[in-house]
């Protein structure tokens, strides 16, 4: 029998997603997908299921929530207040979501998306290979308060999960190698934007985000313009004003300002959970650094199922102790 | 042209092959012939090609095969001939996309021709009987850069953006035409208005031009527009190019 989620209330980012929808750059449809698609991996370790299953992405809130069968869920990404009929649960954890509870998520407590993982995955139609929304493009459309989701068939039956929490959330330093227009900047510039710690612009959304310096702004040897070329997702633009702009998952898919460098893909995540006020840093590395660095992200992605360890082990004593976990910050969920 | 074809990198995951750094019929020519080559070569590390209006993209999976091998792979294929000579891509076609130019729906033409030196009559004779290109799809989904119009369409971006326009905006600088598929907020300046959905992700093709097409874009009334709008094409017909 199909399962569905139904929407009671619903943030105003909170869009179905996937691991995005590769191969149309050429004909200008940019990959798209999860801002964080750690978080992604990581709620996959959770439920013990394929990484390619759809989610939902909040933007830095989530809403109101109910399943019509028992149904397992995971809740990864940016840390958000979540509880079930009003008692709190863990985050980066499993649980069991029973049929006709409600499952509430408020703001993030740090970080900007968060993912709702649900066993079986969302079951909405493909379009072009992939069921994330890409708002930019016009492919599907914000989840709104009233909508019923279907749910793909579970195999699994595990919960009661977890993994140590993560500090992508809260700024600090991403690895950059040089682009297409490193070149066409000064080495003292590019210093200069090394040594620089800027902090998140409010302006930002799935398509990127402003980073701002404190002091001003960076430009190109002589002012050159460029012709337009091909983006992707972690190109660190410098636009008119001399603000770097660095593109995320729904980026345009051609852009004429220059690039000062390339944010790792490993990185992106911290950069896409950067809330508006966060510092930011950028340190250049060696192509050698860059590969090593993708070599241990794409092993700890691997090893996120083995890490995903048992949160507590009588199942009746479930949700007061993760609620006193949630308060108390102890983590690994050894009582 | 000595100093192209270049290849540099783009991130750890990207090579991009560019071949001049401005736009010209030989060096967009070579960027579509080079890409097809790519994808003919079935490097397995390659996991995306695209082009751009003289570059050909390759995003490739760098855990698989390093960024250097992947270069000389990219330098050997690009040393076997002369790109610049290559043919355009096969089975392109002529489209006839009707246009409104000017009145309310486009309120940029006057402002655009006066840029351009020209009257609205003449910037409408240009712009309605010009064979245009398309050079490349980009920035949206299905969204072609087409030219290239006379010398004096050389006219820039406006500084200030408009805050938005509709699917099927015609839009011109710098000597060329987009043609929007969403609506968004632009530089270009709005001169004509079509019925044209150049992306239809419900449809068998949802995209609807490529590289190499060429298009015509005929005056028509607005009534005659509207008229059009139940048409799936937008009143827009092609015939293939031998």
């Amino acid at each position: 029998m199909s399962r569905t989620l139904t929407i009671h209330q619903a943030g105003p980012g909170v869009t179905v997603q996937d691991m995005g929808r590769p191969g149309y750059l050429s004909l200008g449809l940019s990959r798209g997908g999860a801002a964080d698609t750690r978080a992604l991996a990581e709620g996959a370790a959770l439920l013990r299921q394929s990484p390619d299953c759809a989610v939902l992405e909040m933007t830095g809130m989530g809403g109101t929530f109910e399943v019509d069968h028992d149904t397992r869920i995971a809740l990864t990404g940016a840390p958000m207040q979540t509880a079930i009929d009003g008692d709190p649960i863990a985050w980066n954890a499993s649980h069991l979501l029973p049929a006709g509870a409600r499952l509430t998520i408020g703001a993030a407590r740090a970080g900007v998306y968060g993912y709702l993982h649900l066993g079986g995955g969302i079951d909405t139609d493909p379009i072009l290979g992939a069921r994330s929304v890409h708002l930019a493009a016009g492919l599907g459309a914000r989840v709104a308060a009233g909508d019923v989701l279907p749910l793909g068939d579970d195999s699994g039956a595990e919960t009661g999960l977890a993994l140590p929490p993560d500090d992508r959330f809260a700024g600090g330093t991403v690895r950059v190698v040089p682009s297409l227009q490193t070149g066409l900047f000064a080495q003292s510039e590019i210093d200069r934007f090394e040594d620089t710690e800027f902090h998140r612009d409010n302006r930002g959304n799935r398509m990127g985000v402003r980073v701002v310096p404190p002091g001003e702004g960076f430009a190109p040897e002589g002012g050159r313009s460029v012709l337009s070329e091909i983006i992707v997702p972690g190109d660190i633009q410098i636009t008119g004003d001399g603000t770097p702009f660095v593109l995320l998952a729904e980026c345009q898919t051609t852009g004429g300002y220059p690039r000062i460098g390339a944010v790792l893909p490993c990185d992106l995540p911290r950069v896409a959970q950067a809330a508006a006020g966060a510092q930011l840093r950028f340190r250049f590395v060696s192509a050698e650094e860059g590969l090593a660095a993708l070599r241990r992200e794409a092993e700890s992605r691997k090893g996120l199922a083995k890490a995903a360890h048992p949160l507590v082990r009588d199942p009746a004593t479930i949700r007061d102790l993760l609620s006193y976990q949630l308060i108390s910050g102890v983590t690994n969920g050894q009582p | 042209m000595t100093d192209w074809p270049q290849i540099r990198p783009a991130g750890l995951d990207g090579l991009l092959v560019s071949f001049g750094d401005r736009l010209s019929e030989p060096a967009n020519r070579a960027a579509l012939a080079f890409r097809a080559a790519v994808e003919g070569s079935g490097w397995p590390a390659v996991q995306e090609c695209s082009t751009s209006l003289v570059s050909t993209y390759l995003r490739f999976d760098p855990l698989a095969e390093t960024p250097q091998a992947l270069h000389d792979d990219v330098q050997t294929l690009l040393t076997s001939r002369n790109w610049y000579d290559a043919a355009l891509p096969d089975g392109r076609r002529l489209w006839r996309i009707p246009t409104v130019y000017g009145t309310e729906m486009a309120p940029q033409l006057d402002e655009a021709a006066q840029e351009a030196g020209l009257s609205a009559r003449d910037a409408i004779e240009h712009l309605s009987q010009t064979r245009v290109r398309v050079q490349t799809i980009g920035f949206a989904p299905g969204q072609p850069y087409l030219g290239e119009l006379p010398e004096a369409w050389n006219i820039p971006r406006q500084t200030a953006l408009t805050d938005s326009v509709p699917v099927g905006a015609l839009t011109v600088a710098i000597r060329q035409l987009v043609l929007f598929s969403v609506s968004t907020p632009t530089g270009w300046r709005h001169v004509g208005q079509t019925a044209m959905r150049l992306f239809r992700p419900e449809s068998d093709t949802p995209f609807i031009l490529r590289p190499g097409d060429e298009v015509l874009f005929p005056q028509v009334t607005p009534e005659e527009l509207e008229n059009m709008r139940t048409d799936a094409d937008g009143g827009a017909r092609a015939e293939v190019l031998e």
